[in-house]
């Protein structure tokens, strides 16, 4: 529909460059420019180098996403950018150039909450998400349970993990197996070729009295890294298929069982999974299979739109536009440990972004 | 022509508009941990101090550093995203030249050096000749290694008590601009938009990595 608002988004808050364009629930374009091959030899994201790529790829990556959903940067209306949380020197470039863009076109700006544009991002795919909805977000960053009742302006954590975030067990997993990193990616590769039930890993925060919705890797992590280890030392050839996919069913069994809980504990029939790990096969599948059992709709958005990227951030701002919230000001600031519930970041009533725009009437 | 000048390689958040003759309205705070929320106001102020539409704007001139990253990059993705929405040339200009430019313009004359901090008990520095020319520089170096050490100026140079250490401690924009549309004038080029780290990236992996997306 045309007089859905058409909003550009930015997306800098870990490796990933992210540019998209949606209007109102349509993707138009999702420019990613990614350092992640300048990380793997770290075996993590490194701060500075992801920074240094930001603020070249940038600009350009912004210029590729208008071009591709063939719109002029003056139609927008609106500019939204992740403002938190996430790497602090990342996330930096990302909202500076979102308030030059806004500034300069003389457009809203909406710093936006990355953890609420994850959810955000399914509407996309699959049209508005109901009210309320569960979601489950699970990437290298982020293993939480949130209940959304409004994802402009109600996000609430149920649980989190305590310890490591799932995709960060499955890097740690892929590098006591020397698979690389990544490890999201190739350790569901490995899977599909081994026994998930070869191996008996302990499942975390598991048993009655524990936190029903926070998770906990840390342990399992360890686990395999035990258990590999022994292998290695016993002179055994390690069954590396059956690990990965021990080690994945383990995963995959908490995150599901818990996040089916909390549905049914919470009358919501609606789940959705996104982030980095939700394009793990053997997490969709078995997430389909409870969920359907349970009587529970499931939506998760195609990989693409799972993992960070700029459509999720402007997702997320389109509603922010159709809804009518307050926009940001121009002294919004990168906030690495904004928390869940700050949906967005509004301006003060009477802040130096109102002014400006009077001023330009 | 009607320039807007930032910088943001050191503590000092500034931004001034040069007509090509002189500077019409500058803007100088010191607060080197908010570069990020500050820039884009300071910029919007001395437009309107100015009484110039950015609409109006014919080129734009940043501090390319060297300074701490962070702070920065903000300046240059600043310039990078504004250069691209107004369709507008985006000159890039050495942090220590404009120190230097100032200093001579404050009465500095001479030899001289400038340093900044780059902390880890180092400094970015660049030195000077008596016509303003630059002769070395612009290194990251332990101070004892700056050259020639006769006279200093800037933060590095007061912070680690180089030999007669002066101001200006930080950049102001309005000198920036000068120096880039005397430079421009002289048909001289100035440096592309890019930012002069002058050293690598720290490859650390944060031990608290997992932390940076808490619930
Ligand atoms: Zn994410």
């Amino acid at each position: 529909m045309a007089d859905e608002p058409l909003v550009l988004g930015i997306e800098t808050s870990c490796d990933e460059t992210g540019v998209g364009i949606v209007r109102g629930t349509t993707l138009l374009a999702d420019a990613v420019a990614s350092s992640v091959n300048d990380h793997a030899r770290f075996g993590g994201v490194v701060p500075e180098i992801a920074s240094r790529a930001h603020l070249e790829a940038m600009v350009p990556t912004i210029r590729r996403a208008l071009e591709t959903a063939g719109v002029k940067a003056s139609d927008l209306d609106g500019i939204a950018v992740t403002a938190g949380p996430g790497l602090a020197g990342a996330l930096l470039v990302g909202v500076s150039a979102a308030k030059a863009y806004a500034w300069a076109l003389d457009k809203p700006l909406y710093g936006v909450n990355h953890l609420a544009s994850h959810i955000c991002v399914d509407q996309l795919e699959h049209g508005r998400l109901p009210e309320p909805t569960m979601a489950l977000l699970v990437s290298g960053g982020h293993s939480s349970l949130l209940l959304s009742g409004d994802i402009t302006s109600d996000v609430r954590p149920l649980g989190a993990t305590i310890d490591d975030a799932a995709g960060e067990a499955f890097d740690k997993v892929a590098r006591v197996l020397g698979l690389g990193f990544p490890g999201g990616p190739v350790v569901d590769r490995m899977a599909r070729e081994g026994d998930g039930s070869a191996i008996a890993f302990p499942r975390g925060l598991n048993n009655a009295g524990d936190p029903a919705y926070d998770f906990s890797f840390s342990g399992l992590k360890t686990a395999v890294a035990r258990w590999v280890e022994a292998k290695r030392r016993a002179g055994e050839p390690v069954p590396v298929a059956d690990v990965a996919a021990s080690f994945q069913e383990a995963v995959t069994d908490v995150l599901t069982r818990k996040a089916v809980r909390a549905c049914k504990d919470n009358d919501v029939d609606h789940l959705m999974i996104g982030g980095g790990v939700a394009a793990n096969s053997r997490l969709r599948e078995m997430a389909q299979q409870r969920c359907d059992k349970a009587g529970i709709v499931l939506r998760v958005p195609r990989p693409g739109l799972c993992t960070d990227n700029g459509a999720m951030v402007a997702a997320l701002g389109a509603e922010m536009v159709w809804r009518g919230r307050t926009p940001s000001s121009f002294d919004l600031s990168a906030d690495s440990s904004l928390p869940v519930t700050e949906t967005h970041v509004p301006g003060e009533h009477g802040s130096f972004h109102a002014h400006a725009h009077e001023a330009l009437k | 022509m009607l320039l807007l000048a930032f910088d943001t390689a050191t503590p000092a958040v500034t931004a001034a508009i040069h007509d090509g003759e002189r500077v019409l309205a500058e803007s100088y705070e010191v607060d080197a941990r908010r570069h990020g929320e500050l820039l884009l106001p300071t910029i919007a102020a001395v437009l309107r101090a100015a009484g110039v539409d950015k609409r109006e704007l014919t080129a734009l001139a940043v501090g390319v550093g060297p300074g701490p990253y962070t702070g920065l990059r903000v300046g240059l993705v600043t310039a990078a995203a504004l250069g691209d929405a107004l369709g507008l040339p985006v000159h890039g200009v050495c942090t220590l030249d404009a120190i230097a430019h100032q200093a001579r313009a404050e009465g500095l004359a001479g030899a001289f050096a400038v340093a900044t901090d780059a902390r880890r008990k180092e400094v970015y520095w660049a030195s000077y000749d008596a016509d303003g020319a630059r002769t070395g520089g612009p290194s990251v170096d332990r101070p004892a290694e700056v050259e020639p050490g006769a006279r200093t100026v800037g933060a590095g140079a007061l912070l680690y008590g180089l030999p007669a250490a002066s101001g200006p401690e930080h950049v102001s924009a309005g000198a920036l601009a000068d120096f880039a549309v005397r430079e421009l004038a002289a048909g001289r080029e100035l440096l592309p938009n890019a930012p002069l780290y002058l050293r690598r990236p720290d490859a650390q992996v944060p031990a608290g990595y997992k932390a940076v997306l808490p619930a």
